[in-house]
């Protein structure tokens, strides 16, 4: 099963060379890796049907308990099915639609990563594995929506659906990850197995919410909807499979995957009953304020999408019975509206319904496609919509409310069905300018294949019972009884459901009568929609953005002095550690200090106060020197002539080369005021007496060194050397002297380059 | 074997000499470094065999025993790092040949980049404090050398302050080191480790002291909030030595600090690694805030490399195995991924003259193969599966799901989306736009091989890393292990004594 979801990925790597290669055939042959899944999975149908769930897993990344574990159950099989077979359409398709794109065969390539990408979230049942394929398919989805590239609008749409579905994923990412603490394992069977520990546990209400983000994102619940508006942008080969047909739907599936180990407080309902029927209702209204015949599709896809997650929401057998007819009977006739979209765009030049009317004569085959699809869509007797509407009806009727918000729904449904199977097609002909010549069969096969498909699915309904009812009970935990006839019986909610449809195919012939009125109404609401949370996306990002800037320019202002002193401000804190009371500091206590020592220090500090006070940069350098004399005196009255020697040797050569130099620059001025002056000071002197507070601390603490007594008795015998410091330079520690001498050696280096070097075109 | 742990520093200030030697022979300098660079890298994975099979390894230069001689140490940590190092010496090595210009190479570019090399290797392979700071010095003087050589206005600006503040960090170091010498007089870090134990050292001063080499090593790690050094700088030199910085420097400063608080100061981890905790949040947020604020491609990730220490430090923070493992794996992941940024970079301003994000566009139409080898580490860095990325941050956030912090888990998963949004920015600008000027310079098939092949190398490595994370994540986790029960280091490096 890993060859059949990697297969895919394999296809992705191929397809720009056999893109070349082939050149206008490349979609004919490149359909076979969709097609042959299609016939892979289609072969599994018997055994499932029949209970069976299929499995495969191997090994992936033990220490994190990731496995490489596929899961091919009822509801696994129908998405799967779903995926490749209109993938395979759908590569076709795209093979006519992109014809003489240079970048088809990047498409391709994008497409059939989706499509494995998409299966492989399907088939996963291992936590992390699923969260590797839905990442997946938010990047695969990014990189289609933004196909256009050159046009700024799809790429604004594709990083809006990036970073809308992405912050959903990382809620997502921290949801499992705690359902896989609460639960202890990363298995899905494991984990349904332990499905009341997780339901006690202290974590399951962040992992419902945490999990509910990332579906509702995904699958675009208000009010996280309006990236697949704008996700219209892509191709519509893309918008066709992805935006409507399979990615927004993970989602759902999402939810229907995890509904058998999270279903059953008032949270999971609450989240998806309430957020599920609001979408469903307003989605559908909105749909029908659009003009642009993409657009309107998209709508009522998110309305579609609002229906699945309140029926899952709902979790009782008929509720997800409904869920799974209706995936199926959507996913067939949306993707068929969203390529007969295409066509009439490729056809025409626009999508705008008010400006199309009669194309039947122009684009024969295709209306009886969009015919199909729409008879479907409106969920007419015998249609596998139909079914799905019966069936949606059947599981509100314990609901008045829900059911009414459904019929609703249901009639704004009907209206987008009659503008874009009826409105368009009838009426008088118009003249096309810029005439692309007849459709190529690659463009006018998946309409119509789709539409003939939900036909038959809808009449031959009841071969499907086992097979639903497998995805059902997979959602519900438990078995779920499923019949499916156009012809439900005498019974009473067979009646009411039937009745409903009647009603609601009746409202939806009467909104189409006032469509003007809505379209009229949509103008002078625009002020409101101009006002959706786009907008606030839109500000947010700009609001972002903003403050990155303010932070960026107070953190990176570019002035060194600044940087310095957030440094040593950054030290106080350790002396405001050392100077509280019980700091070991405390007491200080001196030893006897003698006249020598305390006349070097007044020599130190008067020097000090000189270099500060002086405003002769040469006087400073002097003043400098004295400091540094005064400390080697005082190494040397402690005991230590050969550190006094080199302090000597260093100042001396310090204080000839500041003169060196120092003659070279400007007349030395004053550029600070006296409060920053003061600033400076008062900083600095914290700075020291952090480090006097650390030598006076350690001073207290000072026990024998660990290592010297060694030095001074191996010096002789082992190392054959009298002057202990330098043996301990050259052979104890022989690897510092070591890394000093080739310090040495690259700052002559550098100072060689620095003077030499200059960029090309400058004076040396 | 004990040469193993020399070698990795010898044969780099080996080649650095015979490079010298070769000063005015620009063609045998080149191939001095590119099998110099190979035999590092060669040295380094027996290392790491060796470390892995045998366990934790240590030898004493000049043979006196520790603590009094200096002791070289390589445990996981140490060998990973090294070999890091050697991968990203090896790319940047094929790619410096490539791509630094005549005027750098006949004034010892070569030299000090295998310099620089052995410095950082030094650095991760010593078991002593003071050595340590020397091998700062060596990398530190190579750098600056590094940052400057070429002498442009650009350059020398980011070099004064990159200088400045790298010094005033050495010098906290060495203060630091100075009073832990005064406080307990030893200073090979296991010995330390023990020294330390000892109930009469006062636990106020040991503190401050950690807080003193907290702050010097903060600095080379571009800690918030004295990271200025780091975005002042790195978009200035050449992209094969940003290249190498980006990937090498800053994780000095990261392995200093976990080994420091792994090892050595470890009595107060209520106070030292909740500080550091609450500090990887601030880096985190304030380098990715940085980088959306910018408009130019290298100061975008510049920017993120503060952003990803703040997920390193994180794991120090949270201080648990498998978020210790978690700052492991994102230092190999992030050292091999930056460095490709980086490079990608260099290429993008050889093709365009300029890395301006305005003035950029067009690449993902001419340049695809290209497209594909930013797109990899770019979306590996955001942390997206199945890249390496991903599975770091899995660490880190799983670690701080386990640990109950939750804040700093929220703020990892916000700041990776935030990576996203500026990856997608660099994606969006330099490729996808059209470009407000086509031209682009001509490049010789040789040549574009020449650059593509370290580029091509390195995300290969991001994917089988990503695809094949099992190996690496067994070793972090191991690698974690030694650091959080000490002991084993310190009875190796010691021997019996107490």
């Amino acid at each position: 099963m890993l060859y059949a979801v990697l297969a895919g990925f394999a296809g992705a790597g191929i397809a720009p060379l056999a893109h070349r290669a082939l050149g206008r055939a490349s979609g004919w042959v490149l359909a076979a890796i969709p097609l042959a899944l299609t016939l892979y999975f289609a072969s599994f149908l018997p055994a499932v049907s029949a209970g069976e769930v299929i499995r495969w897993s191997r090994a992936w990344v033990p220490s994190l308990g990731v496995v490489l574990s596929f899961e091919l159950d009822g509801l696994g099989l129908i998405f799967a099915l779903l995926i490749s077979g209109i993938g395979t359409l759908i590569v076709v398709y795209a093979g006519g639609y992109l014809a003489g794109d240079p970048k088809l065969g990047r498409l391709y390539a994008l497409l059939l990563a989706f499509m494995a990408s998409m299966l492989g979230l399907v088939l996963s049942a291992n936590l992390i594995l699923l969260f590797v394929f839905w990442e997946l398919t938010s990047i695969t989805s990014y990189l289609l929506i933004g196909h256009k590239h050159e046009s700024e609008k799809a790429r604004k749409a594709a990083l809006q659906a990036l970073l809308v579905t992405v912050t959903g994923g990382l809620a997502l990412l921290a949801g499992l990850l705690l359902l896989g603490i609460a639960g202890d394992s990363f298995d899905l069977p494991l984990l349904v197995a332990r499905r009341d520990l997780i339901a006690a546990h202290p974590l399951y209400p962040a992992i419902v919410l945490l999990v509910a983000a990332g579906a509702f994102t995904k699958s675009a619940q208000m009010p996280l909807h309006f990236w697949l508006p704008g996700a219209m942008e892509a191709p519509t080969p893309v918008s066709a499979y992805l935006h409507s047909a399979t990615m927004v739907k993970a989602g759902v599936f999402l939810l229907a995957r995890l509904a058998p180990l999270l279903a059953g407080s008032v949270l999971w309902y609450g989240l998806l009953v309430g957020f599920g029927t609001l979408t469903m209702v307003v989605s559908a209204f909105l749909a029908t304020q659009q003009t642009d015949l993409k657009r309107v599709l998209a709508y009522t896809t998110v309305s579609a999408l609002g229906t699945l997650t309140m029926l899952i929401g709902l979790g009782t057998p008929a509720a997800l019975k409904a869920a799974v007819v209706l995936v199926g009977a959507h996913a067939l006739y949306k993707a068929a509206l969203f390529m007969v979209a295409g066509i009439v765009d490729h056809k025409t030049g626009t999508r705008d319904i008010l400006r199309l009317s009669g194309l039947r004569t122009a684009l024969p085959i295709t209306t009886v496609g969009a015919g199909l699809a729409a008879l479907s869509a409106g969920g007419l007797v015998p249609f596998s919509g139909f079914l799905a509407k019966e069936t949606t009806y059947a599981a509100l009727i314990e609901f008045p409310w829900l059911l009414a918000a459904s019929v609703l729904a249901n009639a704004f449904g009907m209206l987008v069905a009659l503008v874009v199977g009826w409105r368009i097609f009838t009426g008088e002909s118009q003249v096309i300018p810029d005439d692309p010549g007849p459709v190529p069969v690659a463009l006018w096969q998946g309409p119509l294949l789709l539409g003939i498909a939900g036909l038959l699915l809808g009449v031959f309904g009841w071969m499907g019972e086992g097979i639903v009812a497998h995805a059902a009970s997979d959602m519900a935990g438990q078995r779920v009884p499923v019949k499916l006839a156009l012809w439900q019986g005498f019974e009473f909610e067979a009646l009411l459901a039937l009745g409903l449809s009647v009603f609601t195919l009746l409202l939806g012939l009467a909104f189409y009568k006032a469509h003007g009125l809505l379209l009229r109404l949509a103008t002078s609401l625009d002020w409101l929609y101009q006002r959706g949370p786009y907008r606030l996306f839109d500000l947010g990002l700009a609001a972002f953005v903003s403050l990155a800037k303010w932070q960026t320019q107070i953190l990176q202002h570019g002035y060194l002095r600044y940087y310095i002193l957030t440094v040593v401000v950054t030290l106080l804190p350790i002396g405001v550690l050392l100077a509280a009371p019980g700091s070991p500091v405390w007491p200080v206590t001196f030893g006897p200090v003698g006249l020598f020592e305390t006349a070097l220090v007044a020599v130190v500090l008067a020097s000090t106060a000189f270099v500060m006070s002086t405003d002769s940069r040469m006087a400073a350098v002097a003043g400098l020197g004295g400091v540094g004399y005064g400390v080697a005196l005082l190494y040397l009255s402690y005991g230590a002539p050969d550190l006094a020697l080199t302090q000597f040797a260093i100042e001396t050569l310090s204080v000839v080369i500041f003169v060196l130099v120092l003659y070279r620059l400007p007349e030395f001025r004053v550029l600070t005021t006296r409060a920053q002056r003061l600033r400076d000071a008062v900083i600095a002197t914290s700075a020291g007496a952090v480090m006097t507070l650390l030598v006076l601390a350690a001073q207290s603490q000072s026990g024998a060194s660990r290592v010297s007594g060694f030095f001074a008795e191996q010096s002789v015998p082992a190392a054959m050397g009298r002057n202990v410091v330098n043996v301990i330079l050259v052979d104890f520690r022989s690897l510092d002297t070591l890394g000093e001498v080739v310090v040495l050696v690259v700052a002559a280096l550098g100072v060689f380059a620095l003077l030499k070097l200059r960029p090309e075109g400058e004076a040396h | 074997m004990a040469s193993l742990l020399v070698l990795p520093i010898v044969t780099p200030l080996g080649t650095a000499v015979l490079a010298l030697f070769l000063w005015r022979h620009r063609r045998a300098q080149q191939a001095v470094s590119l099998l110099g660079a190979a035999a590092l890298l060669a040295w380094a994975v027996a290392l790491l065999l060796s470390v892995s099979r045998d366990g934790i390894q240590a030898t004493a230069i000049g043979n006196w025993p520790a603590p009094f001689g200096i002791t070289l140490v390589a445990d996981l940590l140490s060998a990973m790092m090294v070999t890091l190092a050697a991968i990203v010496g090896a790319a940047v090595a094929v790619y410096s040949v490539a791509t630094i210009d005549a005027r750098r190479e006949s004034f010892g570019y070569h030299p000090i980049f295998h310099v620089l090399l052995a410095g950082v290797c030094g650095a991760f392979l010593t078991g002593d404090l003071f050595n340590l700071y020397v091998w700062f010095e060596v990398l530190l003087i190579s750098s600056f050398v590094l940052m400057g050589l070429g002498g442009e206005r650009g350059q020398l600006e980011g070099s004064v302050k990159y200088v400045t503040l790298n010094l005033l960090s050495s010098a906290l170091f060495l203060a630091a080191v100075g009073v832990l010498y005064g406080t307990v007089g030893t200073l090979n870090m296991a010995d330390l480790a023990v020294a330390l134990q000892d109930p009469r050292v006062d636990s106020r001063l040991t503190l401050a002291i950690a807080l003193l080499l907290l702050v010097a090593f903060g600095i080379k790690a571009a800690m918030f909030p004295v990271f200025a050094w780091l975005p002042a700088s790195y978009h200035t030199p050449p992209a094969a030595v940003a290249a190498v910085f980006a990937g090498l420097l800053t994780k000095v400063g990261v392995y200093a600090l976990v080994r420091v608080f792994t090892l050595i100061f470890t009595h107060d981890t209520g106070v030292t690694h909740g500080l550091i905790l609450v500090l990887s949040g601030l880096t985190m947020v304030s380098g990715v805030l940085g980088a959306a604020a910018q408009g130019e491609f290298r100061r975008v990730l510049s920017f993120h490399i503060i952003s990803q220490i703040g997920y390193m430090l994180m794991g120090l923070g949270l201080y648990t195995r498998l978020a210790l493992a978690g700052t492991v794996f994102y230092l190999t992941h992030h050292i091999i991924v930056k460095t490709n940024l980086f490079l990608v970079s260099g290429i993008v301003h050889r093709l365009k003259g300029t890395l301006d994000l305005a003035s950029l566009g067009g690449l993902y139409r001419t340049r695809p193969i290209l497209a594909l080898l930013f797109l990899v580490p770019a979306l590996s860095l955001a942390g997206l599966p199945p890249l390496s990325g991903f599975w770091a941050k899995l660490l880190l956030v799983q670690a701080g799901l386990e640990a109950e912090s939750y804040s700093i888990v929220v703020v990892a998963l916000v700041v990776s989306l935030l990576t996203l949004y500026s990856m997608t920015k660099l994606w969006t600008e330099a490729f996808w736009k059209a470009a407000p000027d086509a031209a682009e310079a001509p490049l010789s098939a040789g040549e574009w091989r020449g650059l593509l092949l370290p580029v091509a190398a390195l995300a290969l490595l991001t994917v089988v890393l990503g695809l094949g994370v099992e190996p690496v994540l067994a070793l972090s986790l191991r690698a974690a292990e030694q650091l959080l029960n000490p002991a084993e280091y310190i009875r190796v490096v010691l021997g019996g004594r107490p």
